[in-house]
C-alpha cells in the first residue's frame, strides 16, 4: 500500500524582549539560577502580570510577516496544570483569541516549485522555568530564571508531507523570526523549539491517521530523523494489522528512536478560562500600521531583489536569503566587491565550508564581509589568482590579518611581468624539447604541462591567462 | 479617645495634645486588653507601630504631615505587608513571611498609618462568619456567642470594638458590608479597579476589591482617598481620576433619588431588620430625597452565578500554593504527587477545599460552557439591570445581610444558608460597583447596616448620602458597652 504523511508543527520562538512577558525581570540567558526571577516570577501570593507591550509588538510583526490578521481583540488564558517548575500554577496562554490569526509561508521545494502552507496561528504565552534533576541527589533544583520568558508559539495546518517539508518550514519561520528580529534563533540554548504533529494515512484517504506529538526535535536535522522515523514506526503498526495510538512521544537522538511520554487518557484536562488579572489585549489600526512601517525587508522580498539586483540564479537567491545575517553578510560583500557571481561563489563555497568544519554561526565568522570583500577585490583587479585566493583565505580564516596583510606578509602577489614569466617560460622550454615536440606535432594537450611547470617555477603567482597566451606564443614559433 | 473622628485624632496631635506614639501605644493596650476576647488579630506588631508612629511624630514635628500622619490603623492580613508574617487566615502561609508591600500598605505607610497589626479574616477570605480561619473564630463586640460576620470580621471586630480608629478589608461577595453591618460600623468596597489589588492576597480576582471600615463615613473618605488610585503593578486597576472623597461630603440631599430594589425586601428579610432599614428610608425622606422603587430582576441568579465564578477563579489562583517555594510543606513527601496532596490537603480548610472543588469541576472539559460561560453570561445581565436602574435613580438602598449577626456554630455545618446570607451584596461585585454599609439601628440588639449601592466610580457620592444621614443620626457612634472602658492613661504610653 502507498502512504501519504500529514505533518503540522508547533513552533516556540522566544522573543527578544529585554524583560519577560509579565514581569520587569531580565530574560538574559545563562545567569545563576533563580537570580532574574522576582516576586512576581515567583508566583508570590497577591502579586499580579503585567503584560511588557514589547511582546505584543514582536507577535504582530509576525503576524504582517505571515500575511495573517494581527487580532485586534485578544485574550489572556490561564491553563492549569501542576508542576514545580510552574510558579503560579498556571501558564498565561492563549487558547479562544490569540494575537495571530490565520497567515501563510511559502516553501521551497526540492523540485524547484514552492508550496503555501498555512499558520494557523500564533499566540503568545510565558515559558516555565527549569527543573534541574542532576545536581541534587534526591532533589530536584529549581531554576525560576527562564519563567516568564516570552515566546510565540507558531502553529501550522497540518500541510506537510514529508520531512523534507517540515524542516522547509521550519527553516523558513527560523529565518522569518530572525529577519523581524523578534527572536534570535538559538536552537542550543532553546529560544526556537519545536514539536511535530505526525500521522499517516493510505494515499487518497480524505480522513486524517490518528497522530502522534513528537517532543523534544530541537535540531534541523532532529525534526528529519525523528518524523522519519516516526513515519515508519506509523505505519509498520498499520501493516501489522495494529493501529497508532494518539499520544505525545519523545524522540530520543542517541537511541534513534520515538518513545511514548503519555498518552490521550493521561493528558491533563489544563482548564483553560481568561486570565482575570490581565484585560483582553486592544490593538488599534495606529499600533498595527506604526509596527508595518518599521518592518524589514522580509525574505522573499529580499531574493527576488537577489536576482533583479546581483543576477543571482533562483537557488542561489533562496540560499542567500535564508538567514538574515547571511543575506547581510552576501549583500556586503556583493555590494562591496562588485563582483556579485564571485562573491556568492565565495560565501557558498568556501566560507559556509568553512563555517561547517568549524562549527560556527556566519555572525562569528573570523572573515568578515570587509575582509572578504578586500580579498575579492585583490582577485579583480588581478594582484592574486583564483588559486592564490585560496591561501589567503586560509590564512585570513586562521586570523592572520586582512588580505592585503596577508598578500604582503606572504609574497603571494601575481607576477604579471610578462619579461619575468617570459623568462621562465624560456628556460622551461629549452629543458623540456621531447615535449615542444610533441606540441609542435599537434598534441595540444601537452600545453597543461607547460602551464604547470611555469606555475610551479613560479610557486603559483604567475598570472594564469598571461601563461597560457605567452606559451602558445613561444611553442608555436 | 477610641471614639474621636480621624479629622479629630489629627488635629490633636498636631497641636500636641499626644504624641503618635502615645496615640499608637493607646490602641496597642486597647489591644492587648481586649483582643483576648476577640480574637480579631492574628499578628500584633507592637514595635513596628511604634516604630511607624514615632517617624510620623518627626514628621508632624517638621510640620510635614497629612491628614492621616500618626493615626494608628490595622491591616486585614491579606495584604502583604514586608517583613511580617502575611496568612490569608491560613495554615498555608502560617510561616510566610512577605518580602514586599501591597500597594495599599505602600499607600497608607506613605500616608503615616503607624500599622497596629494583621486582622484575622475567613482563610482566604472565603466564608461570611470568619469562623474559616486557622488563627479561630472571632467574636462579635455586640454579643460574643455572635459571629462578626466575614470574611473581613477581624477588621470589623477591631473598629467596632474600638481596637483601632480604621482598618482595611477586602470584599469579594460582600466581606466588607456583611461585617460592617453585623459589627455596627461604617464599611465602603468602591468599584473594581479603585483600588489596586497588587499584593492583596487573590480569592476571586474579577470580583475582590480592597476597602475600608471606620466609624463614619467621613473617617472612610480619608482613608479610602489614600487607598485609591491607578497602580500600573495592577492591569485591573482604573486610570479614572480619583476625585476628592470628602470634598462632597456636606452637599445637600434635597431631590436625591433613591432606588429600592423590591428584591430585596422579599422573602427571607428579617422583620426586624427589615423595620430598620424602612427607618433609614423615612430619615432620607425628611433629608430631601425621592424614593423610587426598581426592579433588578436578575438578582436570584446572583448567588449561583457567584458560586461558580468566584470558586473557579479560586480553584487557579490558590495552585501556586504547592509548597514549593514557600508556604505549608508536609513531611517526608514520598512523590511529587504525595508532596501536592498532602501539603495542600494538610493545609488547606474545609471551605477553601470545597471552592477549589467546585471550581475546578466548574472549568473541567464538558462543564466549562454549562457553568463559567452560563455564569458570565448571568454577570452581564446582573450588570445590565444594575445600570438601568441607574438610568432613573442616583443611589440603590437596602439591607446588607437578610439578618443581624448570628450565632457562632449557627451556620458552620449549612455552607447553602451560609451562602444565602450574602444575598444582597453578591450583586454588586458581579457588577463591579461600589457598595457601602452604613449602621442604621438595631434589630433584637443588634446592629443593622443600610447598605448603599452607587453607580460605578460614584464613590464621593456615596460617601456624601451616607455622611448626611450620619449627621443627623448617631447609629454609626454607638459602640458595644463592653469595650467602652479607657482605663489606660495615653500618658504614660510609649517611650
Amino acid at each position: 500500500m502507498e502512504w501519504e504523511t500529514v505533518i503540522g508543527l508547533e513552533i516556540h520562538a522566544q522573543l527578544m524582549t529585554k524583560s519577560k512577558i509579565f514581569s520587569g525581570s531580565s530574560i538574559a540567558y545563562g545567569a545563576e539560577p533563580n537570580t532574574q526571577a522576582n516576586v512576581v516570577d515567583l508566583a508570590l501570593p497577591g502579586v499580579l502580570p503585567v503584560l511588557n507591550v514589547e511582546a505584543v509588538r514582536m507577535a504582530a510583526k509576525f503576524g504582517l510577516g505571515i500575511n495573517a490578521p494581527v487580532s485586534q481583540n485578544s485574550v489572556f488564558a490561564r491553563k492549569n496544570y501542576f508542576y514545580p517548575d510552574l510558579p503560579q500554577g498556571y501558564q498565561i496562554s492563549q487558547m479562544d483569541l490569540p494575537i495571530v490569526e490565520m497567515g501563510h509561508i511559502d516553501i521551497p521545494l526540492e523540485d524547484g516549485s514552492t508550496k503555501r502552507i498555512g499558520v494557523t496561528r500564533a499566540h503568545l504565552e510565558q515559558d516555565a522555568g527549569k527543573s534541574l534533576h542532576e545536581d541534587f541527589a534526591g532533589m530536584t533544583g529549581i531554576d525560576l530564571n527562564r519563567a516568564g520568558t516570552p515566546l510565540l508559539e507558531i502553529v501550522s495546518e497540518p500541510d506537510m508531507s514529508s520531512a523534507k517539508e517540515a524542516v522547509a518550514y521550519m527553516k523558513k519561520i527560523h529565518a522569518l523570526v530572525q529577519y523581524l528580529e523578534i527572536c534570535d534563533g538559538n536552537m542550543q540554548e532553546g529560544s526556537f523549539r519545536c514539536d511535530a504533529n505526525v500521522s499517516v494515512r493510505p494515499k487518497g484517504q480524505k480522513e486524517l491517521g490518528t497522530r502522534a506529538e513528537l517532543k523534544n526535535i530541537n535540531s534541523f536535522r532532529f525534526v528529519e530523523r525523528a518524523i522519519n522515523i516516526e513515519i515508519a514506526r506509523q505505519i509498520d503498526i498499520i501493516e501489522e494489522g495494529g493501529s497508532v495510538v494518539q499520544e505525545t512521544r519523545l524522540f530520543d537522538p542517541d537511541k534513534d528512536e520515538t518513545r511514548s511520554m503519555r498518552s490521550k487518557e493521561e493528558a491533563n484536562d489544563y482548564r483553560y478560562f481568561p486570565d482575570p488579572d490581565l484585560l483582553p489585549v486592544r490593538i488599534s489600526d495606529e499600533f498595527i500600521e506604526a509596527i508595518r512601517a518599521t518592518l524589514p525587508e522580509l525574505p522573499e522580498a529580499k531574493k527576488q531583489r537577489f536576482i533583479d539586483e546581483f543576477s543571482l540564479s533562483d537557488y542561489d537567491a533562496e540560499i542567500m536569503t535564508s538567514s538574515r545575517p547571511l543575506s547581510d553578510y552576501y549583500e556586503i560583500v556583493a555590494s562591496g566587491s562588485g563582483e556579485a557571481k564571485l562573491a556568492a561563489n565565495w560565501v557558498m563555497g568556501n566560507l559556509s565550508a568553512a563555517l561547517n568544519k568549524d562549527d560556527k554561526n556566519i555572525a562569528d565568522s573570523p572573515i568578515s564581509a570587509e575582509m572578504l570583500v578586500g580579498m575579492i577585490k585583490r582577485i579583480s583587479d588581478s594582484t592574486i589568482s583564483g588559486k592564490i585566493a585560496k591561501d589567503v583565505f586560509e590564512a585570513m580564516w586562521k586570523g592572520e590579518g586582512d588580505a592585503d596583510s596577508v598578500i604582503e606578509k606572504k609574497g603571494l602577489k601575481q607576477i604579471t611581468d610578462s619579461g619575468a614569466i617570459e623568462t621562465m617560460i624560456d628556460e622551461i622550454i629549452a629543458n623540456n624539447q621531447a615535449q615542444v615536440e610533441e606540441f609542435r606535432s599537434g598534441k595540444e594537450k601537452i600545453l597543461g604541462f607547460f602551464v604547470g611547470q611555469v606555475m610551479k617555477a613560479s610557486r603559483g603567482k604567475a598570472n594564469p591567462g598571461q601563461v597560457n597566451q605567452l606559451l602558445r606564443k613561444k611553442l608555436k614559433a | 479617645m477610641h471614639n474621636k473622628s480621624l479629622t479629630e485624632l489629627a488635629t490633636d496631635l498636631t497641636s500636641g495634645a499626644y504624641s503618635s506614639v502615645e496615640l499608637t501605644q493607646y490602641f496597642l493596650d486597647r489591644i492587648n486588653q481586649y483582643d483576648t476576647n476577640l480574637n480579631a488579630f492574628i499578628t500584633v506588631m507592637d514595635e513596628q507601630a511604634l516604630a511607624m508612629a514615632k517617624t510620623a511624630d518627626e514628621q508632624i514635628a517638621a510640620g510635614s504631615a497629612g491628614a492621616l500622619t500618626g493615626i494608628p490603623m490595622a491591616h486585614k492580613d491579606i495584604f502583604c505587608t514586608d517583613g511580617v508574617r502575611t496568612s490569608a487566615g491560613s495554615k498555608m502561609l502560617d510561616n510566610f513571611i512577605a518580602p514586599y508591600n501591597a500597594t495599599v500598605v505602600e499607600k497608607l505607610n506613605v500616608a503615616g498609618m503607624p500599622i497596629l497589626g494583621k486582622t484575622n479574616m475567613d482563610e482566604f477570605a472565603m466564608g461570611s462568619s470568619n469562623e474559616n480561619s486557622f488563627y479561630g473564630k472571632v467574636k462579635n463586640p455586640w454579643d460574643l456567642e455572635r459571629v462578626p460576620g466575614g470574611s473581613s470580621g477581624g477588621s470589623a471586630a477591631t473598629v467596632a470594638a474600638r481596637l483601632a480608629p480604621v482598618a482595611t478589608g477586602t470584599d469579594t461577595g460582600g466581606s466588607i458590608r456583611q461585617p460592617a453591618s453585623l459589627t455596627g460600623i461604617t464599611g465602603i468596597k468602591p468599584t473594581y479597579g479603585r483600588v489596586s489589588r497588587f499584593g492583596m492576597i487573590a480569592y476571586a480576582s474579577s470580583l475582590d476589591q480592597g476597602g475600608v471600615f471606620g466609624t463614619s463615613a467621613s473617617d472612610c473618605a480619608l482613608v479610602l482617598q489614600a487607598m485609591s488610585g491607578f497602580d500600573e503593578k495592577d492591569s485591573t486597576s482604573s486610570e479614572q481620576a480619583v476625585g476628592d472623597f470628602s470634598a462632597s461630603l456636606k452637599d445637600s440631599l434635597q431631590g436625591l433619588k433613591i432606588g429600592l430594589p423590591k428584591e430585596y425586601f422579599e422573602e427571607g428579610l428579617d422583620s426586624g431588620v427589615a423595620k430598620v432599614i424602612e427607618d433609614a428610608i423615612a430619615e432620607y425622606k425628611k433629608l430631601g430625597a425621592e424614593i423610587i422603587e426598581i426592579s433588578l430582576p436578575n438578582t436570584h441568579l446572583a448567588i449561583p452565578a457567584y458560586y461558580v465564578v468566584a470558586p473557579a477563579e479560586c480553584s487557579s489562583n490558590l495552585s501556586r500554593l504547592d509548597g514549593v517555594r514557600y508556604g505549608y510543606r508536609c513531611e517526608n513527601p514520598k512523590d511529587l504527587q504525595d508532596h501536592y496532596m498532602r501539603s495542600r490537603g494538610e493545609a488547606f480548610g474545609d471551605e477553601v477545599k470545597r471552592r477549589i472543588m467546585v471550581g475546578t469541576y466548574a472549568l473541567s472539559a464538558g462543564y466549562y460552557d454549562a457553568y463559567y460561560l452560563k455564569a458570565q453570561k448571568i454577570r452581564r445581565l446582573i450588570s445590565e439591570d444594575f445600570q438601568q436602574a441607574f438610568e432613573t435613580v442616583d443611589v440603590i438602598m437596602g439591607p446588607v445581610a437578610p439578618n443581624t449577626a448570628f450565632k457562632i456554630g449557627e451556620k458552620s455545618d449549612d455552607p447553602i444558608s451560609m451562602y444565602l446570607s450574602d444575598i444582597y451584596t453578591i450583586a454588586v461585585n458581579l457588577a463591579g460597583l461600589p457598595g457601602m454599609s452604613v449602621p442604621a439601628g438595631q434589630a433584637n440588639n443588634l446592629p443593622v447596616g443600610l447598605q448603599l449601592i452607587g453607580n460605578y466610580f460614584e464613590e464621593a457620592k456615596m460617601l456624601n448620602i451616607a455622611h448626611q444621614y450620619q449627621q443627623v443620626t448617631d447609629h454609626h457612634q454607638q459602640m458595644p458597652t463592653a469595650f467602652e472602658i479607657a482605663n489606660i492613661n495615653p500618658s504614660k504610653g510609649g517611650e
